[in-house]
């Protein structure tokens, strides 16, 4: 598809391709004067002075086309991008909904067409014979098993195999898919690669390619279209609440809930925004699915913007899992599990999932990675079974209660090189210390491939104030050498934690 | 016409009683803390329900700060989930709350959901959501600085919700001064220094000058006390040899707030 020029003089579109400027696209103007794609810019210019030349800009293209997949979605959920230029779109099921096939194509080709884009599109019933028609006539709806003679007629090129393969052919002097049809299928094998045949044979409805739809299908979808757009926040709020009254009973069919939930607001001008909200656990009430929403809906830093109106809404389901019917009223702590996971997708719907976050311990010695956190919505059940180092009894803490990301590095005076500090400047302040203890020594983990560091020695020490810190001396004095140049170590202090 | 009116006065005096009932009530349920002296000025302990402020005075402070806020929330909820709302910054100036450390103090790593919000709006509204929901034991909300979102309409806010759900709130206000506000306590924590004793000689349990600036129904006071992680109760202090703190004279919260200010711009 491409974007129609207005104007008269012939424009092309070109791209370097082998250090050379060659045609990448050109307009009805350009083709009259008998220019090809893949020609020269040179050549072309020599045919056709007064040329306008753009230059191609595939990502653009690319977006372009991943727009208008996006704006496909309204018609079906399967929608595969066939790059450069083409979409695919499995309409299984779907068409009967559009008035049949024949409107269906109509309505696709007319609206895109409304938006300046040349369509050519084919209906059949496997994708690689849909494509191969698409490139010499339009509109073409193949019944089931008419394939064959469909696209018989059409030249080789039209099966979109690479230049040697087309080339080949052509020297064969097999012009037409018919006449490559009619060859025995070894022969073809043998001479242009399995690969070709499968595809010839796709063309020719004797079996199906699969198809990569950009998103996976979900399980349930509901849908609300309107004829006429709706612009405010409160029909917006209402249809979606209509729409998870709909989307709950579907699943309660199946005893489902949802895990991931995404709202699709399409715009009359073809923008389609997708909102996702996940859940921690399955969700099957309509107010927790509204609430949701609200809250992502409330948070969003950009927020949604109806421009001229949506004219449609869709709620689906993109995971989801069964649901254990629980007896609730007899087990208080279920219930309190259950409130809490709801308390946790709430936040995490307004200010992000990554920011709720529970903590699971890891098997180390090094005190920054001591722990992990992870986010609470997913690991929840596993955070609650985590086994922590339980604390010594009748031990004072030996582990800082607020401990620094980074280490910061402090001024130490200390009476013996290997001794505790005496007195310490952190943060402009001076401390003097009036009781150590240490060390406690930690080596690094040599045996991780990112283990390499100095070995640190800890002293818990606390000011004249009272003021209780955790400070440690990276790399031993005389016994170890720097990693990266070999040299002895000069240790360096730091500040890493504070004692409550 | 005078029957309504008659109606609406009633219900308007109904509503009045109801305000001044809640309000005045010290009937909110209390979790011992363990002091003695402490709880018969609380008059009984911690009340539930309700929001308490805990303010110290600089980033150094703040780990005191944080195992009296850790003691808290633990006297008030042994069991149930611990929520923990702070702000990115936060992190950055006074170090991460750490797990070990946590549990070091006897508190249980794996009931406590960390919120990290990125700014005072975000963490007070995900604070006042998690105040109206009865699943949730404590939520400790940690703020750094001084900031002017949370002002008296906000403190009314998460007042109220926890009163709804009778959840406790414990904000912990690092590096701020004390300003008007709804809460049913208000401390200015520090740390205390271990007695005097050979230098060789170990420190004990995390010790805490904690000074009760405000309290809506009891008299104020100024105690040094013991965390006794094992216990998991505060408790005095007693060892032989400590010095002895003279206790501040009873309703002196004016005073209190000029000192800290003082040592805040010093």
């Amino acid at each position: 598809m491409q974007a129609k020029q207005g104007d008269d003089a012939p424009s092309v579109v070109v791209a370097k391709e082998n250090n050379a400027l060659k045609l990448y696209s050109l307009d009805d103007a350009a083709a009259r004067y008998g220019l090809d794609i893949g020609m020269p810019l040179a050549n072309a210019r020599a045919i056709c002075p007064q040329l306008i030349v753009f230059d191609a800009d595939e990502t653009a293209d690319a977006q372009l086309m991943n727009d208008i997949a996006d704006w496909c979605d309204r018609f079906t959920p399967l929608v595969a991008l066939d790059p450069p230029h083409g979409l695919y779109l499995d309409i299984t099921g779907c068409a009967h909904l559009f008035g049949g096939e024949a409107a269906l194509s109509k309505l696709v080709c007319d609206l895109l067409t409304t938006q300046k884009f040349t369509v050519s599109a084919a209906i059949a019933s496997t994708s690689i014979c849909a494509r191969t028609l698409t490139r010499h006539v339009h509109g073409r709806i193949v019944a089931d098993g008419e394939e064959a003679r469909a696209v018989a007629p059409l030249p080789v090129s039209a099966l979109g195999a690479s230049e040697a393969i087309t080339t080949g052919l052509r020297r064969a002097g097999l012009k037409t898919i018919g006449d490559v049809a009619s060859r025995a299928r070894y022969e073809i094998t043998a001479r242009f690669g399995a690969a070709f045949t499968a595809r010839l044979d796709q063309a020719l409805g004797q079996g199906d390619g699969p198809i990569n739809p950009r998103k996976p299908l979900p399980d349930y979808i509901v849908e609300k279209r309107f004829a006429e757009p709706v612009l405010t926040d409160t029909v917006i709020a209402a249809t979606l609440s209509k729409l998870a009254q709909m989307l709950v009973a579907a699943m309660a069919r199946d005893g489902k809930g949802a895990r991931q939930l995404t709202a699709c607001f399409f715009r009359t001008d073809g923008v389609v925004r997708g909102i996702v909200v996940d859940t921690g656990q399955a969700v099957t009430r309509t107010e927790i699915i509204d609430r949701l929403f609200r809250e992502r809906l409330e948070s969003l830093s950009d927020p949604l913007d109806p421009g001229f109106g949506f004219d449609l809404i869709r709620l689906s389901a993109s995971r989801t899992e069964i649901v254990v019917q629980q007896q609730h009223d007899l087990d208080a702590h279920v219930h309190d599990n259950d409130e809490l996971a709801a308390l946790i997708d709430r936040i995490a719907a307004r200010i992000g999932s990554h920011r709720v976050v529970v903590h699971l311990p890891q098997d180390t010695h090094i005190p920054e990675s001591a722990e992990l956190p992870v986010p609470a919505q997913q690991n929840l059940a596993a955070a609650s079974q985590a086994a922590w180092q339980p604390r010594i009894e009748a031990e004072p803490p030996l582990r800082p209660l607020r401990l620094f990301e980074r280490p910061e590095e402090i001024q130490v005076i200390a009476q013996v090189p290997d001794g505790p500090p005496a007195r310490f400047v952190w943060r402009r302040a001076s401390h003097a210390v009036v009781r150590a203890e240490g060390p406690e020594r930690i080596a690094m983990e040599w045996w991780r491939p990112d283990g390499k560091g100095l070995t640190r020695d800890y002293f818990r020490v606390e000011d004249e104030a009272g003021l209780r810190f955790w400070v440690y001396r990276d790399g031993l004095y005389d016994r170890e050498r720097d990693p990266q140049t070999n040299e002895p170590v000069q240790p360096a202090w730091f500040m890493h934690g504070l004692f409550a | 016409m005078t029957s309504a009116r008659m109606s609406a006065l009633a219900s308007l005096r109904g509503s009045i009683e109801r305000i001044e009932a809640q309000s005045g009530s010290p009937s909110l349920a209390r979790a011992a803390l363990g002091h003695a002296e402490l709880d018969a000025a609380l008059q009984g302990g911690l009340a539930l329900g309700a929001v308490h402020e805990v303010f110290c005075e600089g980033g150094r402070q703040s780990a005191a700060a944080t195992g009296f806020v850790a003691g808290l929330a633990r006297r008030v909820t042994p069991r149930r989930p611990l929520i923990w709302v702070r702000q990115d910054f936060s992190e950055r100036e006074v170090g991460r709350l750490s797990m070990s450390g946590l549990a070091e103090l006897g508190l249980d790593p794996r009931r406590l959901v960390m919120v990290r919000a990125s700014d005072v709006e975000d963490a007070l509204r995900t604070t006042a959501d998690a105040l109206a929901c009865d699943a949730v034991g404590a939520v400790v909300l940690e703020v750094w600085g001084e900031t002017h979102k949370l002002d008296l309409v906000a403190s009314r806010k998460l007042t109220l919700a926890a009163q709804g759900a009778g959840v406790t709130g414990v904000l912990l206000r690092i590096a701020a001064s004390p300003a008007p506000s709804t809460a049913e306590t208000r401390w200015i924590v520090r740390a205390a220094h271990s007695p005097p004793a050979s230098p060789w000689q170990m420190w004990g349990a995390p010790l805490f000058d904690a000074e009760l600036v405000r309290n809506r129904h009891g008299p104020l006071g100024r105690w040094i006390m013991e965390w006794k992680c094992d216990e998991c109760l505060f408790s005095e202090f007693t060892a032989a040899d400590s010095q002895s703190v003279a206790a501040a004279p009873a309703h002196r919260p004016h005073q209190a707030r000029a000192q800290l200010q003082d040592r805040l711009a010093g």
